[in-house]
């Protein structure tokens, strides 16, 4: 046996080791971390919980407006009347994105109404600025508390936000974009909500 | 620590206790921790009011873990049961209310004796030069502090638990490309629910205070190694009595400032309790009143404004507008407004520390950035049409809500305090007034 000096180490061999040690505790450490961060992913139940919807339209009137929770968030499925599908084209100077290019919807949402029928509109009643329900308030005579030429819509308590009657921010609010419609489809007399529907 | 053989101390009291002291001092550091941080540890013999906001900070965390303890043995982190088992304590719980009321009064009252702390600060220039890492662990605890009330705000499951994290975890979504991925991993869930309560309440009682203790106890080993700052900004250390070694300014903490924290403890006491048993909601600042109605995700409250002591930076939040489509600017400039803090070390350039002897230019940003930090903390209490509209006749910003513009401009305010510093600080210097030699009062 001999004392261990402090001579007889070889830095070369050490820092070799140093970094090698260093590298393969780096790695472990990630794969140890996926487990525990996958963890805090939607669990099978809440994804499984998160499955389609759906409603009977012809329950909801002309100018009724329903709320039916999707995925944990509320969803409106509005009967628009036919003065509030014509009050639509209307708006488009004093929105911020009237043709709806930078906000979220399905491809056969894309269009005036937002709507794959003219009438009824489905939004996610989720404001695009931080989250909160925003509520619809409808074109009143004589003026209410937004104003003369409020040309009904929606509107955030929480930041001000205004949209109109299929979703759509006005310029200079909050909200960056429109309200976002999820995808659904019609099935009869029901409409389903359904985030995963196929060619939407 | 060295590695030579400890030889035993003699007994510092004598009888029993102090054999024990010996027994214990031969395998535990014990006189030498007492010494070090109280018998021994010299502090500025001129400390004022300021210096009392350090130690009340510890006698609220204490509280907090405290009352906390016992609040887990009766809540349940579940979305069905969370409201119920808050109404529970509250109303049949022995003593329930009080162990609740001192724990939701603790929390508004953490934050106003730490942003006291800090005020002292920045007021004596107690972040400078040696003391940077001091000031950095402080803002690593504020951060964790923000965490730990935001986390606790959600259990009571009420509407405004529910909106405001709602709100909080959507700055999250903001963030661009993995934003979305990234608020559904905070929630666990599509949207807020008791995935999310259930982490909240792991994060809240383990997790940050595992990480506030820690950094409590690194910013008391950072104080004590370089020595206290005071209100004059000068160092104690430069001036050292030869036949003790101990500074001519300096005094121990114990008993000198032991005493003096005790009488501040009674008044702070005072106050507490005069709020947890006549005012616990305080208007509605502590105690939001939203929050007394279950958590409702389908129904937004009217009006939503975090507690008090977020509310700067929320003010912040809401007046930047969104820009190319993202309202992640927002959430930016609110992140900035916290990290801002850690620079500050680096940008002052002046040659004192203490607003003493500071120049008229640096006196005016300091006071500059207490009132937009006021003001804004009040605008994010209130809506934005608070104050009305700007003409419409206004060019460009007519029509717009008035307070929606004081909002911006304090912001910009509140950044200039900082990012002007190097160049106001370093200015003043010519106006600077001298520092004494010796402590004054």
């Amino acid at each position: 046996m001999s004392a261990i000096v402090l001579n007889d180490v070889d830095p070369k061999k050490r820092r070799t080791l140093v970094i090698g040690g260093s590298v393969v505790g780096a790695v472990v450490g990630v794969a140890v971390a996926v487990p525990f961060i996958g963890s805090m992913f939607p669990s099978e139940r809440a994804k499984a919980a998160g499955g389609p919807v759906s409603y009977a339209i012809d329950k909801i009137e002309p100018g009724q407006m329903v709320t039916i929770e999707y995925r944990g968030a509320p969803h409106w499925i509005l009967n628009r009347t036919p003065e509030m599908v014509a009050q639509l084209g209307k708006n488009d100077a004093l929105l911020a994105d009237p043709k709806s290019e930078g906000s979220k919807q399905p491809a056969s949402a894309k269009n005036a109404n937002r709507s794959i029928r003219p009438d009824i509109l489905v939004l996610r009643a989720v404001c695009t600025h931080l989250g909160c329900v925003p509520s619809l308030r409808k074109k009143v005579v004589p003026a209410d508390d937004l104003g003369a030429d409020w040309p009904g819509g929606f509107f955030c308590p929480c930041h001000q936000s205004k949209f109109d009657m299929s979703g759509r921010v006005f310029k200079g609010m909050p909200a960056p974009t429109n309200l976002e419609v999820t995808a659904y489809r019609f099935d009869g007399d029901n409409i389903v909500i359904d985030a995963d529907v196929k060619g939407a | 620590m060295s590695n030579a053989i400890k030889e035993p101390i003699a007994p510092p009291i004598p009888g029993p206790a102090g054999k024990l002291i010996v027994w214990v001092d031969a395998r535990f550091p014990l006189m030498s921790l007492w010494k070090d941080h109280l018998s021994e540890y010299y502090a500025p013999k001129n400390f004022n009011f300021w210096y009392y906001f350090g130690a009340l900070s510890m006698l609220v965390l204490v509280m907090q873990i405290v009352t906390g303890i016992f609040l887990t043995m009766n809540y349940k982190p579940d979305a069905k049961t969370a409201f119920a088992s808050v109404e529970y304590i509250m109303r049949d719980v022995q003593w329930g209310w009080l162990i609740r009321y001192m724990h939701s009064t603790g929390a508004s009252l953490f934050f106003l004796v730490v942003y006291l702390h800090m005020m002292r600060g920045l007021l004596y220039g107690s972040y400078r030069k040696p003391r940077e890492l001091l000031w950095i662990f402080g803002c690593m605890i504020y951060l964790a502090l923000m965490a730990e009330a935001f986390f606790g705000y959600l259990l009571p499951w009420g509407q405004m638990s529910y909106w405001g994290a709602q709100v909080i975890i959507n700055l999250f979504a903001a963030v661009p490309i993995i934003g979305p991925d990234l608020a559904i991993w905070i929630r666990g869930d599509f949207n807020v629910g008791d995935a999310t309560l259930n982490r909240f309440f792991a994060f809240h009682v383990i997790a940050i205070p595992l990480v506030l203790l820690g950094l409590v106890a690194a910013h008391i080993m950072a104080l004590h190694e370089v020595g206290s700052n005071n209100p004059d900004g000068i160092e104690i250390k430069k001036n050292i009595d030869p036949t003790t070694g101990t500074p001519r300014d300096g005094i121990p903490f114990h008993p000198y400032y032991t005493v003096k924290d005790i009488v501040g403890v009674v008044v702070f006491l005072a106050l507490f309790s005069a709020i947890v048993f006549f005012a616990p909601e305080m208007g509605g600042y502590f105690l939001e009143a939203q929050n007394f109605v279950q958590a409702d995700p389908l129904q937004t409250p009217a009006h939503i404004a975090p507690v008090w002591y977020f509310t700067p930076f929320y003010a912040m939040l809401r007046a930047v507008p969104s820009f190319l489509g993202s309202q992640f600017w927002g959430v930016a400039v609110m992140g900035a407004a916290t990290l801002i803090l850690f620079a500050l070390p680096w940008l002052d350039r002046g040659n004192v520390r203490s607003i003493r002897y500071r120049g008229p230019l640096h006196k005016r940003f300091l006071a500059a950035f207490v009132i937009s930090f006021l003001v804004l903390g009040y605008l994010g209490v209130v809506p934005t049409t608070v104050w009305g509209q700007l003409p419409k006749a206004l060019p460009l910003i007519g029509g717009d809500d008035l307070a929606t513009w004081v909002a911006r401009v304090l912001t910009i305010v509140y950044f200039s305090f900082f990012v002007l510093m190097p160049w106001y600080t370093k200015k003043d210097i010519p106006n600077e007034k001298p520092e004494p030699t010796r402590v004054t009062y």
